[in-house]
Order: structure tokens, then C-alpha cells, then sequence
């Protein structure tokens, strides 16, 4: 390295300059100037003359202005040594720069070197791999056209087994069909051998049975075959064909009648169009308008054989199939012209005519609109009408109306069903008022009951019990509200049942009370009393019920059942009202 | 709408008389013959033996009732009930037994195929047609009854010979360019004779009443082809149905296809409306009934359905045939048109619960039903474009332009409808079960609303 080498150098001469300086001196003069420390050594006072030739030798060697010339004045000229030593300086300034940039210079090329260097290892690297990968993709074409060589032998060996089999199932077929055709034919000999012996055969033979023979259908009698019978067959059979031939032809005709008339109304149509142009494009382009020129003569020429379109066909055909296609072809390059206009953005010329032709074009468009609706609207009518005269109309508009019917039924459905609800709501707003008129009214009773049972006790402690028992206290009308009461009073307090067996056990409410009337009262004041006590609502209100009807005049037997639970019997009471209405 | 009844029958033979009066049921050996307006018995005929076959003469006047076991046939007047008519084939065998179209003549095939015995019941006369083909539809009677076309076997090749129905004489005798022959169908004016080969190449010949080869159409080789053949009442289209899941429509100027519908599974179409039968059990809630399940009846204690429209696309239940057997269940097996020729109903053998319906004016997809089961059986009414159809289960379906509508067989003991048929007048349906059978009135006080 040349770094290293300078600073062993310069090691290497500083010990030597201790050592001796004139050695030293005379040895290496170059790194003098570079190490201006070491001058203290080099000048003494003895070699001032040495010292001074050598340097003067060595400036003028530098290209420098002598310092001292040998022939003049020992004495040195001050400022020639210093614009020396200025030089000097300046030189070693330069000297170190340069060494400087020669350094810097130095290691970018190094590193320049290692990057050229690093570059070509790693290009070699690619190198080699895109060589193996040459290498491998050769192994595989390799490879692949062995495969396709096999592929191919097998599709041979494929397409000559297909060939093979083919031929063997043609061979096949054709043995198959032989076999076939022997076998039917077998199968016809064994078939006439067969008929032949069930002919032969005597017993079991075919026959027919018929009471009396009819006549035939159409009430004439069979013919005897003749040639003329077969004439007249032929004659029918043909007269159907002609028949349907005629038919046929005469379908095709009103078709084809159609058809000219709509490419006539076609032609109609383009040629109008067409000479609508015409004035705009007279002066466009001359050879258009000897083309149209030419059309329109054919046309002229057309219209005049008009009347014979229908004679002539062929010619008339060709005509107008030709002045058709001519003049298609026409509007074609019409139209493909007002494209290209439209595109080139020339819309300030054709607008005029193009803004007025779409006006029109939709007011027509609204008043179609306008009409269709009214057509709607009036078949709409009528069908209703049609409805309602409920005339057999044909079926498809009544498969298209069931549709609305069922929607209508549904509607109606609806509102009746709205109409149910709304009477569901009074009902049960009546039931709730009556309810509640019950409970007031059994409350009213419950009161009425205390009356009584204090005026009873009253009665029954100012009389004495025996004289006044025969005697009941209570009218006989009332007796049957008495027993209805004591039954259900029975019924939930097992105390009554011992005291009362008879009672109880009676099914008829009414002949009870006439056996027994005072024991009844006494139950009833006993109930009472307890009814009091045991104070239940539940039986309250069932007592309430039964009284605010009893009062209303209903027989027993009715109400009770009215009464045995309120639940059922409000249940009872919406379903008819319900079924009422 | 409104149900009869429910009346015996056997073995499906149920037919309505073609003046549409009268309706002659089989049970059994008993022939059963009621007055359609009030199902009263008019006349009971005994046979001898259990009917395998019975057919309506073309005046209503005679029935004839097929024993093939026993090779016999019998024949019913309805005038005369005391009149008898007995045909016995003998030991020949009996397999197939047709009236002519006049009524007065019964076509016997017997068995092989060895003849076909022609018998008079004017003259008492017998006559003999040999060679017959046996095949899918070998004999066929225009329209108009005039003539029969008839196709043979001589030789190994096919031939179809064309008879006037009047004196049974022969017309005219014609090789066809066949493999082999499969069937022949007349167009319904008569005119022209549509002859079919058999699967295994597709190709349709068409002639004209004098024998001319019209026009041959092929769609494509080297498979199974055509399924079947429909003409449209209007003689204008001739439909034909193959293996390839396609129907082809031919044109009746030209010969040649007009456009092809197929049977993709997954209905992109937009203007087709999807209708999918839904079931459901009868205890949700009233209150969703939709429009088309007002109409039927509250029957409560069966599984109800309804349809609904799917949006689209849908994706239809396909079954993949076997590849390796006979007569795969590929392939529209069933084309029919509805009576003004407006509509063309088809089905798909591999979509077996799919019926399809095409606007025959639009040449395109109108609607496509599908059913919770395989469809058995649908048939137009003969008036109005209507389809009835039956799936074998409880339920009758109907179809037309406005919409779908699946009705609940009103009657006890689960009523099974196997196979319908429409009254001429198109005001009732015959439904038959596997042993009885009901009718069906449509309300034709609706329509005249």
C-alpha cells in the first residue's frame, strides 16, 4: 500500500536524521521540505556557506529565483529568501493539496474497483445460473418432445384402434342386419306356417257371431268393387289433395298479398323520404343525382305497370324487389351520410329539419299515447258492461278478468270482515255495561237481602214460631227462587246436605216448595246467614244473576242454567248475537 | 268446481261416447253404461269375460268390448240392448281390437302380428290384411275417417299401404326409405302422412296421399332420435321429440324446422314463468292463503299444495339415465298441443315431475310446472287452452295462460288420480284412480262471469 510505505519512510528518515544530519542530507534531500521541523538540525554555524549553496542549488533546481549568488556579497538577500521561502511554501501547499486530492482520488478509484469487481462476481453469478437455467430448459424441451413423440404414437395407435373398432362395428352392423333380414325371414316363413295350420286347424275356428246385421252408417248400401268404384277413389283422394293444395295456395296468396302491401307502403315510404331530400341535396353531389334521377325514371316506370303487378308477377316481383333494394341501398347511404354528419358536428344544417321532425314526432307520440289510453279506458267499459250483462264472453277475457274478480272478492272480504270487527267491538262494549248492570243490580240485592233478613228476624222474633210456622212467610210465587237459591246454596255447603237430603236430591224445582215450604225457609234464613258469613263474591254474583232475572219475570229452570257459570253463558250470549246477525 | 262421485272401474277403462253423452265404464266382465249429466245407469252388459279393452263406435250407437286372453270381442248396441255381436279370433289370438271409423267395421290384430281381420257387422264379412308391422304405431285413420294408413313388413323392408275405409280398398303401396319403421301419423287434413324410423336413426319422412315423398328430415346421426311425433291440429307444425332433450318443429310449406325448444335444467328464460308445486301440512294458519288456494275446497285432513312462482333461474330436478340400459329415460317422450294450436305441452323423460309450455306463436318458453311427483298424464281440454295434468297422488292440476291451479280430490279412502280425460265439451274431466274413478265439473258459471 502506498500509504504505509510513506509513513515507514518517513520513520526511517527521522531516525536517521538524529543519527547524522549530513548523511541524511546527502542521502535524501527530497523529504526535506516536507518535514520543516527538522531544519534546526540542518544549518549550523559552521556550514552556513554549505548550506547556502545547497540551498540556493536546490532552489534554482526548483525553477526559483537564486536566493544568494556565489559571486556577490556574502550576505544574503533578505527579501529574495523570503519571497523564496513564500514560494516554497506556497509550492509545499500545493504539494500537500495535490497529495490530497491524489488520495481522495485514490480511494474512490479503489472503491470504484471494488464495486467493478463485486459487479462482475455477481454478473459471473447470473451467468452461470442463467446457463444451468439454458441447460434446464433444454433438459425440458427434451423432455416434452420425447413426451409429444410418445403422444403422438400413442394418438396413431389411438386413431388405428377407432379405425379398427369402427370397421369392426361396421362389420358388425352389416353381420347383424344379415342375421336380421335371415331371421325375419324365418320368423315370415314360421309366420305363413302358422296361419297355414290355424287355417288347416278345424276346431276353434275364427268366426262372428251377430244377432242381425246393421246397416252402415250412412244408410247406403256397399258397392261392388269395380273399376269404377276405384276410378271414383281416385278421383276423392285427388279432389282432397286439390282441395288442400287450394287452401294452401289461397293462404299463401292473402300472406303474399300482405307482404306487397306492406313493401309497397315500405317503397311508398322510402321514396317519399327520399324525394324529401331530394331539393336539399341537388347540388351535393352530381353523381347521386344522376343515380336518383335513374331511380326515379324506374320508378315512374313502376307505378305506371302498377295495374299489372298482379298479372305479370314475375316481372312485376323482380321490379319491385329491384326499386326496392335500389332504393334501400339509397336510404342506407342516406342515413349513413347523416351519421357521419352528425358525427363531423354539423348539426346548424340538418337541425332545422331533424328539431322540426322530432317535434312532430312527439306531439304524434302523445296524441298515440292519449288515444291508447281512451282505447283502454273504453275497453275497460265495455268489459265491465259486458260483465254486467253477463253475456257468454269468450274465455280468455274471463281468464284475464277472474284475476280482478278475485281481487274485488278479496276486497270485499276485507270490508266485511272491518264491518264483523267493528260489531265484535260493541258487543263487547254491551256485554261489559251489562256486567256491570249485574253487578250493580246484585249489590242492590245484597242489600235488599239484609232488608229482609232484618225484617224477617224481626217477624220471626216478634211471632211465636209455633203458631206462625204453617204459615209461610213468603208468598208462593217466590217459593221457586227460595229452592233454585238453597240448591246452589246446597251444592257448596256440605252442612245443607246433611240438613236438607230431600231437597237437594229433587231434580223439578218447582214441586218442592209445595211439600215443604217452611223448611225451605228455614234453610233458606240458615243459608242466608251463612251466605253472609262465607261471604264469597264468586256466588254473589251468581245470586245476583239469578235474582235481576228472576225479577225479570224468566222461568227457573232457565236462569239456572243461565247461572251455573257466567263465563259459558256470556260465551253463549256473543256466539248468538253473533249468529243473529 | 265440483266432484261427482265415486264409481268402480277396472283396469282403467272409462271412456265418454263421442257425442259426449254417454259414459261406458268396465268393471270387471260388466260393461256400465251412465248418462253423463246425472250418472244414471242406462244399460248394464255382461261379457265373457274380464274386458281388457272397450271402445266407443264413432255414432256412440256401439261398444266394443276386448277380451284378449280369451281372443274374443263383443259388441254392445245402445239402442238395441238385446242385440249381440260376439268375434271370436280362434286360436290365432287376439292382440290389439279398433273400430274403423265408420263404426261398422272391428280391426282385429292378431297375435304376431300375423294379419289384421277386418270384420263386417253389416255383411258379416271377413277380410285380411297381411303383413303388418309390429311397431309403436303401426296403423293410423285420418281425421275425416276416409282413408287408413297401414304399416308393413315384406322382406325386410318397410312399406305403408293407404286404404279407403269405406271398401277397404287398397289406395296405393309404397316402400318408405326406413331402416325400420317405428310408426306413421296423418296430419289432421288428411293430406299428408308423417312416417317416422325407429330410435336408432333419426329421420322423418313425409308423404303425400298419393304416395309422393314430400320432404325427409334428419336432425342428426349416429344416436338415439326420435321419441316422439305430434302433428298440430292446424296441420302447420309437425313437432317431434328425441333423445337429445329437444323437440323440433317442422313447418308445413317447406318441411323444414322452423325453431327447436330444449329442456336446459336451469330455466334462464325471462319470459318464462316457473310454477313449483309446494306442500304443505294443513296446520299453518289460514290467514296466508293465496290467491289460487281459495278455490279449493276445505278439505283439512290432507296435505294441501299450492304454487308459487319461482324466481329465476331454477334449477330443475334432473335424473341421469343409465347409459347401459335399453330405452333410456331420456328425451321428450310426450308432446301435445292444445286444441287451437296455440300452446305445445312436452315432457322430458329425465325431468319426469317438469311439464313444459310453449306459446307455439311466440316460439318460445311460456311456462314451466313444476310438480312435487312424476307427472303421469296431462291432457288438453279439447275447447279452451287448458292443461289438466295428474301426478298420481290426491291432487288434479290445471293450467292456463292466467295461471296454475292444484285442486284436492274431495273423496274419502284417498282418491288417486293415475290418469285423466276431458269430457268433449270441456266442461268436465274424467279422473280415474287405480279402481275407481270420479268426475270433475268445471265451474262454467265462473266464466260466464
Amino acid at each position: 500500500m502506498p500509504e504505509s510505505s510513506l509513513v515507514k519512510d518517513i520513520c526511517s528518515s527521522s531516525v536517521e536524521c538524529r543519527t547524522s544530519p549530513l548523511r541524511q542530507f546527502s542521502q535524501s534531500p527530497l523529504p526535506l521540505h516536507r518535514k520543516p521541523y527538522m531544519l534546526s538540525t540542518f544549518c549550523t554555524e559552521n556550514n552556513v556557506q554549505e548550506c547556502l549553496s545547497h540551498i540556493s542549488q536546490e532552489v534554482s533546481s526548483l525553477g526559483l529565483p537564486p536566493v544568494w549568488t556565489e559571486s556577490g556579497s556574502s550576505e544574503m538577500n533578505v527579501v529574495a529568501v523570503l519571497n523564496c521561502m513564500y514560494d516554497l511554501i506556497q509550492l509545499h501547499h500545493r504539494g500537500l493539496r495535490t497529495l490530497e486530492n491524489m488520495e481522495v482520488e485514490q480511494l474512490k478509484s479503489s472503491s470504484n474497483v471494488n464495486f467493478l469487481q463485486l459487479t462482475s462476481t455477481r454478473l459471473k453469478e447470473q451467468l452461470e445460473q442463467s446457463k444451468r437455467e439454458n441447460m434446464g430448459l433444454l433438459e425440458r424441451e427434451r423432455q416434452l418432445q420425447l413426451k409429444v413423440k410418445s403422444l403422438q404414437n400413442c394418438l396413431k395407435n389411438e386413431k388405428e384402434e377407432v379405425q379398427k373398432l369402427q370397421n369392426i362395428i361396421s362389420s358388425r352392423a352389416s353381420q347383424y342386419n344379415h342375421e336380421m333380414k335371415r331371421k325375419e325371414r324365418e320368423f315370415n316363413k314360421l309366420k305363413e306356417r302358422l296361419n297355414q295350420l290355424l287355417v288347416d286347424k278345424k276346431e276353434k275356428k275364427q268366426a262372428i257371431d251377430v244377432l242381425n246385421s246393421i246397416g252402415r252408417a250412412d244408410g247406403k248400401r256397399s258397392l261392388w268393387k269395380t273399376e269404377k268404384t276405384e276410378a271414383k277413389h281416385e278421383g276423392e283422394m285427388y279432389k282432397t289433395l286439390l282441395s288442400d293444395y287450394d287452401t294452401r295456395q289461397r293462404e299463401l296468396l292473402l300472406e303474399n298479398a300482405e307482404l306487397k302491401k306492406v313493401l309497397q307502403q315500405m317503397k311508398k315510404d322510402i321514396v317519399s323520404i327520399l324525394s324529401s331530400r331530394k331539393p336539399l341535396l341537388k347540388g351535393d353531389k352530381h353523381q347521386d343525382d344522376g343515380i336518383q334521377a335513374d331511380s326515379e325514371e324506374e320508378e315512374e316506370v313502376f307505378d305506371s305497370s302498377k295495374e299489372r303487378v298482379e298479372l305479370y308477377c314475375v316481372h312485376a316481383r323482380e321490379k319491385l324487389t329491384n326499386s326496392i333494394r335500389l332504393q334501400w341501398r339509397r336510404l342506407k347511404s342516406h342515413v349513413e351520410r347523416l351519421d357521419s354528419q352528425a358525427s363531423l358536428a354539423q348539426m346548424g344544417e340538418s337541425k332545422n329539419t331533424d328539431a322540426v321532425s322530432r317535434e312532430t314526432h312527439e306531439e304524434e307520440m302523445d296524441r298515440l299515447k292519449l288515444e291508447i289510453q281512451q282505447c283502454k279506458d273504453f275497453i275497460q267499459t265495455q268489459q265491465q258492461l259486458l260483465q254486467q250483462l253477463s253475456s257468454p264472453c269468450d274465455e280468455e277475457t274471463v281468464s284475464l278478468l277472474s284475476d280482478c274478480y278475485m281481487l274485488q272478492e278479496k276486497e270485499r272480504l276485507r270490508e266485511e270482515w272491518k264491518t264483523l270487527e267493528e260489531q265484535r267491538k260493541i258487543f263487547e262494549r254491551e256485554r261489559k255495561n251489562f256486567t256491570e248492570a249485574a253487578i250493580r243490580l246484585s249489590h242492590e240485592r245484597k242489600a235488599f237481602e239484609e232488608d229482609r233478613a232484618t225484617w224477617l228476624k224481626h217477624q220471626f222474633l216478634n211471632l211465636s214460631p209455633f203458631a206462625d210456622s204453617k204459615k209461610p212467610p213468603m208468598s208462593k210465587s217466590k217459593s221457586a227462587f227460595l229452592i233454585s237459591e238453597t240448591k246452589v246454596s246446597a251444592g257448596s255447603a256440605p252442612e245443607n246436605l246433611t240438613r236438607c237430603p230431600s231437597n237437594t236430591t229433587s231434580s223439578t224445582p218447582r214441586c218442592v216448595p209445595l211439600t215443604s215450604p217452611s223448611t225451605a225457609d228455614l234453610h233458606r234464613t240458615l243459608c242466608l246467614i251463612q251466605e253472609n258469613s262465607s261471604t264469597k263474591p264468586k256466588r254473589k254474583a251468581e245470586h245476583a244473576g239469578e235474582s235481576s232475572f228472576f225479577f225479570n219475570g224468566n222461568v227457573p229452570v232457565q236462569h239456572k242454567e243461565w247461572n251455573d257459570s257466567e263465563d259459558h253463558s256470556r260465551h253463549t250470549l256473543t256466539k248468538e248475537k253473533n249468529s243473529s246477525i | 268446481m265440483n266432484f261427482s262421485e265415486v264409481f268402480k272401474q277396472s283396469n282403467q277403462l272409462c271412456k265418454v261416447s263421442p257425442d259426449g253423452k254417454y259414459l261406458a265404464t268396465c268393471v270387471q266382465y260388466r260393461l256400465v253404461v251412465r248418462d253423463v249429466s246425472t250418472l244414471q245407469i242406462l244399460q248394464l252388459y255382461t261379457c265373457l269375460d274380464q274386458i281388457s279393452h272397450m271402445d266407443w263406435a264413432s255414432d256412440s250407437l256401439f261398444i266394443l268390448c276386448a277380451m284378449y286372453k280369451r281372443g274374443l270381442v263383443q259388441v254392445w248396441s245402445l239402442e238395441q240392448p238385446d242385440w249381440h255381436c260376439k268375434i271370436d279370433e280362434g286360436s290365432i289370438g287376439l292382440l290389439s281390437s279398433r273400430w274403423s271409423p265408420d263404426g261398422r267395421h272391428v280391426l282385429n290384430t292378431t297375435e304376431f302380428h300375423l294379419r289384421i281381420t277386418v270384420w263386417s257387422l253389416c255383411t258379416k264379412a271377413v277380410s285380411y290384411i297381411k303383413y303388418p308391422k309390429a311397431c309403436q304405431k303401426g296403423i293410423d285413420f285420418s281425421r275425416d275417417g276416409c282413408y287408413m294408413a297401414l304399416a308393413e313388413r315384406r322382406d325386410c323392408k318397410d312399406y305403408v299401404s293407404v286404404f279407403v275405409c269405406d271398401d277397404w280398398h287398397l289406395l296405393r303401396h309404397f316402400e318408405t326409405e326406413t331402416q325400420d319403421l317405428a310408426g306413421l301419423e296423418w296430419s289432421p287434413n288428411g293430406c299428408v302422412l308423417a312416417v317416422w324410423d325407429s330410435c336408432l336413426e333419426y329421420k322423418v319422412l313425409l308423404y303425400s296421399l298419393d304416395g309422393r315423398l314430400l320432404s325427409t328430415y334428419s336432425a342428426y346421426e349416429w344416436s338415439l332420435g326420435i321419441k316422439s311425433v305430434t302433428w298440430c291440429p292446424s296441420s302447420q307444425f309437425l313437432a317431434i321429440g328425441s333423445y337429445d332433450e329437444k323437440v323440433r318443429i317442422l313447418n308445413h310449406i317447406t318441411w323444414k324446422k322452423v325453431t327447436q325448444f330444449e329442456h336446459p335444467a336451469t330455466i334462464n328464460n325471462t319470459k318464462a314463468v316457473v310454477y313449483k308445486e309446494v306442500e304443505r301440512r294443513p296446520a299453518v294458519g289460514s290467514d296466508d292463503l293465496s290467491l289460487h288456494n281459495i278455490t279449493i275446497g276445505t278439505t283439512l285432513f290432507n296435505t294441501q299444495s299450492k304454487y308459487e312462482i319461482c324466481p329465476l333461474p331454477v334449477q330443475l330436478p334432473v335424473v341421469k339415465p343409465d347409459p347401459d340400459r335399453a330405452n333410456p329415460k331420456i328425451g321428450v317422450s310426450t308432446l301435445a298441443f292444445s286444441s287451437d294450436s296455440r300452446y305445445l305441452a312436452t315432457k322430458n323423460d329425465n325431468m319426469a315431475s317438469v311439464v313444459w309450455v310453449w306459446d307455439m306463436q311466440k316460439m318460445s318458453l311460456e311456462a314451466v310446472l313444476e310438480q312435487t311427483s312424476a307427472v303421469r298424464c296431462f291432457q288438453w281440454d279439447p275447447q279452451r287452452p287448458r292443461l289438466a295434468l295428474c301426478t298420481g297422488n290426491t291432487k288434479l292440476y290445471l293450467w292456463s295462460p292466467a295461471g296454475c291451479v292444484s285442486v284436492q280430490v274431495p273423496t274419502e279412502g284417498g282418491f288417486q288420480v293415475q290418469s285423466l280425460n276431458w269430457h268433449c265439451s270441456g266442461d268436465s274431466l274424467i279422473l280415474l284412480g287405480k279402481e275407481q274413478l270420479c268426475l270433475c265439473y268445471m265451474d262454467t258459471d265462473q266464466e260466464d262471469k
